[in-house]
């Protein structure tokens, strides 16, 4: 029970006004970043980065993770109300959010949503608090082979089990960790890439990439969209929100089932996507009343809401213990701590104390303020849908180039968020994932270093990664990732073969 | 009933029409793209080859990492052609509509003008010019609105950053003039 005392200690280290304020300002930019169009979780946090640069690190991350929490509350608005989800995770929810805001019920919904959305959120805060320090004290035994074969597990993962094509989340991949090669070799002092240019000598700044690829990109596709829309306002009584609250229990099954599906795929990275589609496809198998489903069923606004909130709670927590950040915006946030000069991993449950127990408690907090916050101003926030996009668009791109800027203070930067945002806005519409791409860029280094530390230790032997039970299985495990479609396929036609022949 | 049946209504004038004709398929762009990555992949291989790729005395050479994810790359990029080449799907799909690439166009060449702004007049009086041209020109928004709304922007902006948090922006002329 060491945790809840050190959690006790970060309550402590948070309940100050000044703390406070700068959690409800987080929150507040994080659900107008939430209900814009063409902006979201991982876009919100990289544009707002700079603003907390000046700020201590503690302050900064509540803030940060302020924006993160605010922009998944602000996503199911734009879902239930307008039918138009904010995030791609919250696309389930409209399902019967939408129906649900067109027969009147938009208050319920809405309710529904933010509390699902805390109570998933919750659980995997739990997680986090208990499982994240036993994973970093785990993880101090590991050396150079260990932590390469755990980035290892991660990029083979996201090949293997995501869903893009495999050779284009290849190319993502090759291309984050070889733009992260870019400048001074750390180990020789060597330059790299650089090809003679004094910019490219600072390297590819992770921070002004993500910048570019989620702000400038996300901008130029919401153009290319009809940006017509027509939906419900919504006010929220108490009387709604304690008569929701009041049928809460009767759908535990539901709730706990979506936890524990978004805490699993948060920390595995299937993402929040994944987790609130299957969230509702299994809360609608396992109903007694499929049909009721996608016409406004509370359930099935229960469903992905806690999924998805739970995923992208838990992704924090690999970045948390090993570093190795579970989602884009997880990715992000780490790119955050190293600015202020934090090494992500298990050594800052050691050396960081009151800084990650900060952390841990203001997802606590967060969440509450978030939750009441969110219930009582929804009405403003959905007429924010009414500022036009000719406003917001131009400001967006001027707030990107400030972060792009503010980072090294170089304008080489800004030309080169320019570039991403091309880029990003290319890759995505031909299918090359980005998320790959971000971590690639932010664990390329400590990847490298990892894999040179180790091959110095053995003496350029690969049976390194071999040589005693943890480091094998860990490198065996990533293999068979890798090629798990294929392993898939050849089990699958194996049994096929041997079916018919016992038939 | 309750408030909830008021209707919040938005209209978007320009939005691109969605029988617009395609300006170039996903598959040609996607070939473009592999040939662009593919170039990039031999060039940095080249690079990391001359660094040196191999093995010494105490490990690994500094090219030697970079170098493979260069072949990874490489090798990737030439399957991606490949498979542009001969999918069937991709020709099919538009990677971009006129219209649409119209819309991106009002958006994308602002965004160049206004880094090209930015480097010989400052943050502040590109991004004036940024959002209150904008405004106008693409939103087709009243012009006080649009000199108002880049006016209380470019100050909240320049408040927050400049004299609140310490954030320097690149500066011009104006800032010179006013002694900032």
């Amino acid at each position: 029970m060491e945790a809840l005392g050190l959690l006790m200690h970060g309550f402590a280290v948070l309940l100050t006004w000044k703390t406070l304020l700068l959690m409800m300002t987080g929150l507040v930019l994080g659900i107008f970043v939430g209900v814009l169009p063409g902006l979201g979780g991982p876009n919100g946090v990289a544009i707002l980065l700079p603003l907390t640069f000046t700020m201590d690190p503690t302050s900064a991350i509540v803030m940060l993770s302020c924006i993160y929490w605010g922009a998944l509350f602000g996503g199911a608005i734009t879902s239930i109300l307008f039918n138009i989800p904010g995030e791609a995770w919250s696309v389930a929810t409209t399902f019967d959010g939408y129906p649900m805001a067109q027969q009147g019920r938009a208050a319920e919904a809405l309710t529904a949503a933010f509390t699902s959305s805390f109570i998933g959120s919750l659980v995997a805060v739990m997680l986090i608090t208990f499982l994240a320090p036993m994973i970093s004290s785990f993880a101090l035994k590991f050396g150079p082979p260990e932590f390469f074969a755990v980035y290892l597990l991660t990029f083979c993962s996201f090949v293997g089990l995501g869903r893009e094509a495999k050779h284009k989340t290849v190319i993502s991949m090759s291309l984050g960790l070889l733009l992260a090669g870019i400048g001074m070799d750390t180990v020789s002092g060597q330059l790299r890439m650089t090809f003679g240019s004094a910019e490219l000598l600072r390297g590819v700044n992770f921070l002004v990439a993500v910048i570019g690829l989620f702000g400038i990109s996300e901008i130029l596709l919401t153009m290319e969209e009809r940006l017509a829309l027509r939906g419900h306002a919504a006010g929220i009584s108490l009387r709604v929100v304690l008569s929701v609250w009041k049928d809460l229990p009767k759908y535990w099954v539901t709730l706990l089932r979506s936890s524990f599906i978004g805490c699993w795929l948060g920390i595995t990275p299937g993402g929040a996507i994944a987790a609130s589609f299957m969230g509702y496809n299994l809360a609608k198998r396992f109903s007694k009343d499929q049909d009721s489903f996608g016409k406004g069923r509370i359930e099935g606004v229960f469903a992905p809401e806690t999924a998805a909130h739970a995923s992208g709670t838990s992704a924090l927590l690999p970045m948390l213990a090993l570093g190795i950040p579970g989602s884009g915006t997880a990715a992000i946030l780490l790119g955050g701590l190293m600015v202020w000069g934090l090494n992500p991993g298990p050594l800052l449950f050691v050396e960081h104390k009151d800084f990650v127990w900060g952390l841990i408690a203001s997802m606590y907090l967060g969440n509450v303020v978030g939750l009441v916050l969110v219930l009582t101003t929804v009405p403003i926030f959905a007429s924010i849908l009414r500022v036009p996009f000719a406003a917001v668009a131009p400001m967006i791109v001027v707030s990107c180039a400030i972060g792009a800027f503010a980072i090294q203070n170089a304008m080489f930067d800004i030309w080169l968020m320019l570039g991403f945002g091309v880029v990003g806005y290319v890759f995505k519409k031909i299918g090359i994932p980005l998320a790959p791409f971000t971590l690639a860029l932010v664990l390329g280094n400590r990847a490298e270093d990892a894999f040179r530390l180790s091959m110095i230790g053995s003496g350029g032997d690969m049976k390194v990664f071999w040589s005693n039970g943890l480091v094998g299985s860990i490198t065996t495990l990533a293999i068979v990732l890798l090629f798990w479609p294929v392993i898939d396929k050849a089990f699958s036609g194996v049994s096929r073969m041997v079916r018919p022949a016992k038939a | 009933m309750s408030n909830t049946d008021i209707e919040i209504v938005v209209e978007d004038p320009t939005a691109p029409e969605a029988n617009s004709p395609q300006v170039v398929s996903v598959r040609v762009v996607d070939v473009v793209v592999s040939l662009l990555l593919l170039a990039l992949a031999i060039t940095l291989g080249l690079d990391n080859w001359r660094a040196g790729a191999g093995w010494e005395s105490t490990g690994p050479q500094p090219g030697y990492f970079p170098f493979y994810l260069s072949v990874i790359l490489g090798g990737a990029s030439l399957y991606g052609l490949v498979a542009a080449f001969l999918s069937r799907t991709e020709a099919t799909e538009t990677f971009v509509t006129r219209a649409q690439l119209r819309r991106v166009m009002a958006v994308f060449v602002p965004t160049v003008l206004f880094c090209v702004a930015t480097q010989f007049l400052g943050l502040y009086v590109a991004s004036f010019l940024l959002i209150s041209g904008f405004m106008r020109l693409v939103g087709k928004i009243a012009l006080w609105k649009s000199l108002l709304t880049a006016f209380v922007f470019t100050a909240v902006m320049f408040v927050t950053f400049d004299v609140a948090f310490d954030v320097i922006m690149p500066k011009g002329p104006l800032e010179a003039a006013l002694g900032r």
